[in-house]
């Protein structure tokens, strides 16, 4: 599943939280310049695999490679070096509650690079301009509505001019308008930019119509990858299960459990 | 809030607490005790200190002019030593004598300096000559009901 | 039997989980203070976080300060008036505040007002992964948002006990003198004869930067660690008031075993 064009190769990742394992032998890649979504029910890792890319989670066996460097052998000061080339967008923002939109997206103009003041003025508007959000500038984040603040979020993540961009759930919670605007945003910010974009979400619709191809995941390894549109084609039950969103199928309404009669006490086990 | 807000604001609070220490060191505690005033010692032996402590004030006519330093036993004369710390710009005479006292009925005891009429003055490391013991309110009492008694027996 | 080894494999359990718990707050705290550095190249960051736990406590403990100084002067006035000696009354107040009181009210009320809302501050911005998105933006959140924190409730705590311990003297002050029409002479002049510098002030200021340190620890801990949800947060917020607290207590019977038993 790895091409040399690969921005990112992961190669035989384990990856559990205490007794649950997230990801067994994962091995997937995502292409550089595409925009490629990550899907899969909830629980099946993820939002884990954006931050074993970011490096806040390190593989318990397996490499995260980018670029040839090996993400999860990086010490602090190479990590800090890594992300300064990576935008993330997370799920509601994380904006700084205590910074108005303008100050959140200096923060990383500020903290990364001593520019003059006037520098920092120019590059925040004009970010905050790509997003359509410069007459904002002044506001607080508890005064935007969830779309707008995913949107200065947005601003404040390409504010270094990243190189790949990372989007955990860009679309939970957003009304169809600011759904659209945002997957407008992530493809016309990936075309113009040209960078690599990496989306997470359940969001079939949204994400079909943003992404050049889509990883479906579940238990802990990758189910199917393709084009949009070959996925929407496929006959494979799971795709199909997700795809058209049945409630039951390979992966089961039930969760797995005794019998109903016999949790019931309806029935004894005999022997 | 504005930045410049915030920054009067903490100026406004280190400078109140920094007020506070000052008000705390000079109008509740003793001024002398942080700039320990240039001094000189001299002792003084008593056969009785009472309850004389380290730190007990020096006066004299009233007025604070040193402060007991130490306080110990001499092994020879069997009398209690007592080192005082004197302010600077106080001399006294060299006949001067000292005695213990006590600020009123139960009140803490204090070292209190008769001037002399000698010419020369104290100097450090002197000895003061002549001492009054403290005033120990069980004998006082005692020799009090003993003459109490002995008038009863002579009438 | 069955039940004295549950009991004390629950005691093995507790003890392991708190050492671990020390354990793992050393290193935190370790971590935090190597990385302080930022305080000294942007002074903006502190002056912030002092505002936050020095000023915004300002009020409460002017007021708490003044009364409790009110109370004392009241009480010590009561009781001694009993030996005639209402004079005394200053030197009553000052050594209590000055000794005791002022470091450790004014620690338990900056733990339940600084503390609790360093810790909520903190917790908050882990719940809404605003630290998670420092540390993706290269910013380690250690020197950034917690090393400020920490000085800046270091800083404040020693100022506000003795902001404390000013009013409450002045509380004493007003009711003993102004009030109840105690000399004011005598007042000031037994205070002063009694309250020591090195002894009685200094060694209070001691306790308040004491006290100042570990409460501050305990908040900025609570807050990292805290479980990221909105229940874990304000568990946590709960068990910052509560460990401060213990903590204050504890170690003030420490530091008073210390400084104020064997010197005369």
């Amino acid at each position: 599943m790895r091409e040399p064009t690969d921005l990112i190769q992961f190669s035989s990742v384990n990856f559990a939280y205490g007794q649950s394992t997230i990801f067994r032998n994962l091995d997937v890649g995502f292409a550089a310049g595409k925009v490629t979504a990550i899907m899969g029910g909830s629980g099946s890792g993820k939002t884990t695999i954006l931050k074993l890319i970011g490096g806040q989670a390190r593989p318990q066996q397996g490499e995260v490679i980018c670029e040839a460097s090996a993400v999860n052998k990086m010490t602090h000061r190479e990590l800090f070096a890594y992300r300064k080339r990576i935008g993330m967008l997370f799920q509601f923002g994380a904006l700084f509650t205590d910074l108005n939109v303008f100050e959140n997206v200096a923060f990383p103009l500020r903290e990364q690079a001593s520019l003059p003041e006037t520098a920092v003025r120019d590059l925040v508007l004009m970010k905050l301009h790509a997003v359509g959000l410069r007459g904002a500038s002044r506001l607080m984040p508890a005064e935007l509505s969830g779309g707008m603040a995913r949107r200065v979020a947005l601003a404040r993540a390409i504010a270094l001019d990243p190189s790949l961009m990372l989007y955990d759930e860009p679309f939970t919670g957003l009304d169809p308008i600011s759904t659209a605007i945002t997957g407008n945003l992530i493809r016309t910010l990936n075309d113009a930019l040209g960078i690599t974009s990496i989306f997470v979400t359940h969001d079939i619709k949204a994400s079909f119509k943003v992404a050049d191809e889509v990883v479906l995941l579940s238990r802990g390894s990758v189910t199917a990858r393709g084009k949009p549109s070959d996925l929407l084609e496929s006959n494979d039950p799971l795709v199909r299960q997700f795809v058209n969103g049945e409630v039951d199928g390979p992966v089961p309404f039930h969760v797995s459990s005794k019998p109903y009669r016999e949790d019931l006490g309806l029935e004894h086990v005999r022997g | 809030m504005e930045r410049s807000n915030v920054d009067l604001w903490v100026g406004v609070f280190v400078a109140a607490g920094i007020g506070a220490l000052l008000f705390l060191a000079l109008k509740a505690g003793n001024v002398d005790s942080i700039m320990k005033a240039e001094g000189y010692k001299v002792s003084a032996e008593f056969d009785n200190i009472g309850g004389l402590k380290a730190k007990a004030p020096v006066k004299s006519a009233g007025v604070i002019v040193g402060r007991v330093e130490s306080v110990t036993f001499n092994n020879q004369s069997l009398r209690a030593l007592v080192q005082l710390n004197l302010d600077k710009q106080f001399q006294f005479p060299a006949d001067s004598s000292v005695s213990i006292l006590t600020s009123g009925l139960l009140g803490d005891q204090f070292v209190g300096i008769d001037p002399g009429g000698a010419l020369e003055n104290l100097e450090g490391g002197d000895r003061v000559r002549i001492t009054q013991s403290a005033i120990v309110l069980e004998k006082v009492i005692g020799q009090f009901l003993y003459g109490k008694m002995s008038e009863k027996n002579t009438d | 039997m069955t039940f004295v080894r549950k009991m004390l494999s629950r005691l093995g359990r507790a003890s392991i989980d708190s050492i671990w718990k020390l354990g793992e707050a050393s290193v935190f705290m370790g971590r935090v203070v190597s990385r302080s550095s930022i305080i000294l190249r942007r002074p903006s960051l502190l002056v912030a976080e002092i505002h936050f736990a020095g000023v915004l406590s300002l009020v409460i403990i002017i007021v708490s300060g003044l009364f409790v100084g009110l109370v004392l002067g009241l009480q010590g006035y009561e009781t001694l008036k009993r030996y005639g000696s209402t004079g005394a009354v200053g030197t009553l107040v000052a050594l209590s505040l000055v000794r005791e009181l002022g470091p450790v009210v004014s620690a338990l009320l900056f733990a339940s007002r600084a503390g609790s809302a360093i810790t909520a501050k903190i917790g908050i911005m882990k719940t809404t992964e605003q630290l998670s998105a420092m540390e993706m933006m290269a910013v380690d959140p250690h020197a950034r948002v917690v090393a400020p924190m920490f000085w800046g409730g270091f800083i404040s705590m020693p100022l506000l006990a003795a902001i404390f311990s000013a009013m409450g003297i002045v509380g004493g002050y007003l009711i003993t003198v102004v009030v109840i029409g105690v000399d004011s002479g005598a007042f000031w002049s037994q205070m002063q004869t009694s309250v020591d510098f090195h002894h009685d002030i200094l060694n209070g200021v001691i306790k308040s930067v004491v006290f100042g340190t570990a409460v501050s620890a305990i908040a900025v801990y609570e807050g990292y660690a805290s479980v990221p949800t909105a229940e874990g947060v304000s568990r946590a917020v709960t068990r910052t008031v509560v460990t401060s607290a213990l903590a204050v207590l504890a170690l003030d019977f420490v530091l008073t075993a210390f400084m104020f038993t064997g010197a005369h």
